[in-house]
């Protein structure tokens, strides 16, 4: 199926409450014997000796795993066009000369295949959940940083990656979020809070809760813009007081501050692959250096070695104070920026993506810069590490709605989200 | 800051990376365009603004120093087309 890098069934527990459930995960997600390559060459053939904590906790309740789905090479991508050799990039199921969205491409335009007794496991760093969840018309929650754990994710960017659900109703990520939620002796940064039933938070309504509109949001096509001001319409309908607020600073410098963080994170957690312990290899031949330098310039993909130059670049010597130290500053007013917003309003909107899902073949004519720049509505959130939801809005190609919650306040989003569509 | 060919070679180098003489003309390109804009942070104010290195406040979690039991080293090596015995077989130091 359009979407799959691995078609496999695995199951370790046939009775339980979620003993109807399929889930599809995403390949940089481990599942036990299966393999988990994150959609690069360099881990072709990799099959884990343990499943990733989010899996596990599904797996014991009964559900079943059906296979590994596609994604940008080690989640470098808006697009899931930058796969790695070997792979298949997936198409938007609704109309395949479109992209799907990434990087969790695959867990959206296979949810969006599928029925509704199936979930997807996705992963999100700077809106690998959101971006292909609105782009395939279907629903995705990327959680607050640290409320679901990272044990066996193949890292991105370690201070902003977080695994979260994409399927088809609001219900089943409400549910999904709820199994997989909660600290973890394997994952240090998961945090220490009990986790909420977020199914109770379904039905609520919207009356009496106060929304903020973000403003400098509304740059975006015609066509997403009447969708996501008719939607809004239909918030004050329900009674929510909503309001247009301004988030300045993280508009103007959040995708640079994001990149800068995302790749730093990434040039080093990728030093990890030199063709020895799994995945690729190659003779033994040359030095350390020599060999570790071959096997990563062969199996690397092209964007993938372009994100290590630049990460590399702002962590070293000389330049990492004013790239690297200074996005970590950055980072600090983006937050207080969204706080400051949070003390007033119970969720902030926006559209999800400023666009229609685009046609391959446009992509294909951006410079990286531009494909970065798409991200601009979706690393704020991601980098503050506030939960957010996208569910679809209006009618025709699909867009989506995207509402952000302060920390910890997966509820709320939830809540709002169910009442534009259930 | 100047960047040229030479820069995208010296970060190649550093990050154990062998590059094509196309992709070092290519990844030039890329630096000075993604580098440059960048580079636009440098304007925000944080004069006394403390670095997140996460997002939300993790404190030091520890467990009891209890041994548990781990990988054994047939599942270790058991990915590896590069073992010797009970090691990882690497190519040579100098």
């Amino acid at each position: 199926m359009n979407g799959f890098a691995v078609e496999e069934e695995y199951q370790e527990k046939t009775q339980g409450e979620l003993s109807n459930l399929k889930v599809s995960v995403k390949d940089g997600i481990c599942v036990k014997g299966m393999q988990s390559a994150a959609s690069s060459a360099m881990l072709i053939g990799y099959k884990p000796l343990f499943n990733a904590t989010a899996v596990q906790r599904l797996l014991d309740k009964g559900a079943k795993v059906i296979g590994k789905t596609v994604q940008d090479e080690f989640g470098f991508g808006s697009f899931c066009l930058n796969v790695g050799k070997g792979f298949t990039a997936p198409t938007n199921p609704r109309d395949e000369e479109r992209v799907c969205g990434g990087s969790s491409g695959g867990c959206a335009a296979v949810t969006a295949q599928l029925g509704d007794d199936h979930v997807s496991l996705g992963e999100s760093t700077g809106g690998s959940i959101v971006c292909p969840a609105a782009y395939c018309g279907v629903v995705g929650l990327c959680p607050t940083y640290g409320r679901v754990s990272r044990y066996g994710l193949i890292d991105y960017a370690n201070s902003m990656d977080k695994i979260g659900p994409i399927a088809k109703s609001v219900k089943q990520c409400a549910e999904t979020l709820s199994v997989i939620a909660g600290s973890d002796e394997h994952d240090p940064t998961t945090l220490q809070i009990p986790v909420e039933n977020y199914t109770t938070y379904l039905g609520k309504g919207v009356k009496g809760l106060k929304i903020g509109v973000i403003k400098e949001s509304k740059d975006v096509d015609e066509a997403v813009l009447n969708a996501f001001e008719e939607t809004i319409r239909l918030l004050k309908e329900k009674g929510a007081t909503v309001e247009e607020v301004s988030l300045p600073l993280t508009t103007k410098y959040g995708i640079e501050a994001y990149y800068v963080l995302a790749l730093s994170e990434a040039s080093t957690n990728l030093s990890r692959y030199c063709g020895i312990r799994y995945g690729a290899s190659e003779p033994l031949e040359g030095t350390f250096n020599e060999y570790f330098s071959k096997v990563r310039g062969k199996y690397f993909g092209k964007e993938v070695k372009r994100r290590i130059l630049l990460g590399t670049f702002a962590r070293m010597s000389g330049y990492r104070d004013a790239y690297y130290m200074k996005a970590l500053k950055v980072r600090t007013k983006i937050i207080e920026e969204y706080k400051a917003l949070f003390k007033e309003y119970d969720v902030l909107v926006s559209p999800t993506m400023p666009n229609l899902p685009p046609k391959i073949a446009e992509v294909e004519e951006l410079t990286p810069l531009e494909q970065y720049m798409m991200d601009v509505l979706t690393v704020g959130p991601n980098i503050a590490g506030m939960p957010h939801i996208s569910v679809p809005m209006g009618k025709g190609i699909p867009k989506g709605f995207l509402i952000i919650g302060d920390h910890l306040q997966e509820g709320k989003i939830i809540q709002v989200a169910y009442e534009l569509y259930n | 800051m100047q960047v040229d060919q030479e820069l995208t070679k010296k970060l190649a180098k550093i990050s154990r990376l062998d590059l094509t003489d196309e992709e070092v003309i290519e990844f030039t390109e890329s630096l000075k365009s993604v580098l440059d804009a960048f580079s636009k942070i440098q304007e925000v104010d944080t004069e006394n603004t403390k670095m997140s290195m996460q997002p939300v406040d993790i404190r030091n979690i520890t467990r009891e120093d209890t041994p548990k039991e781990s990988l054994s080293s047939e599942e270790a090596l058991s990915q590896t087309n590069h073992k010797q015995g009970n090691f990882f077989k690497g190519p040579k130091v100098v």
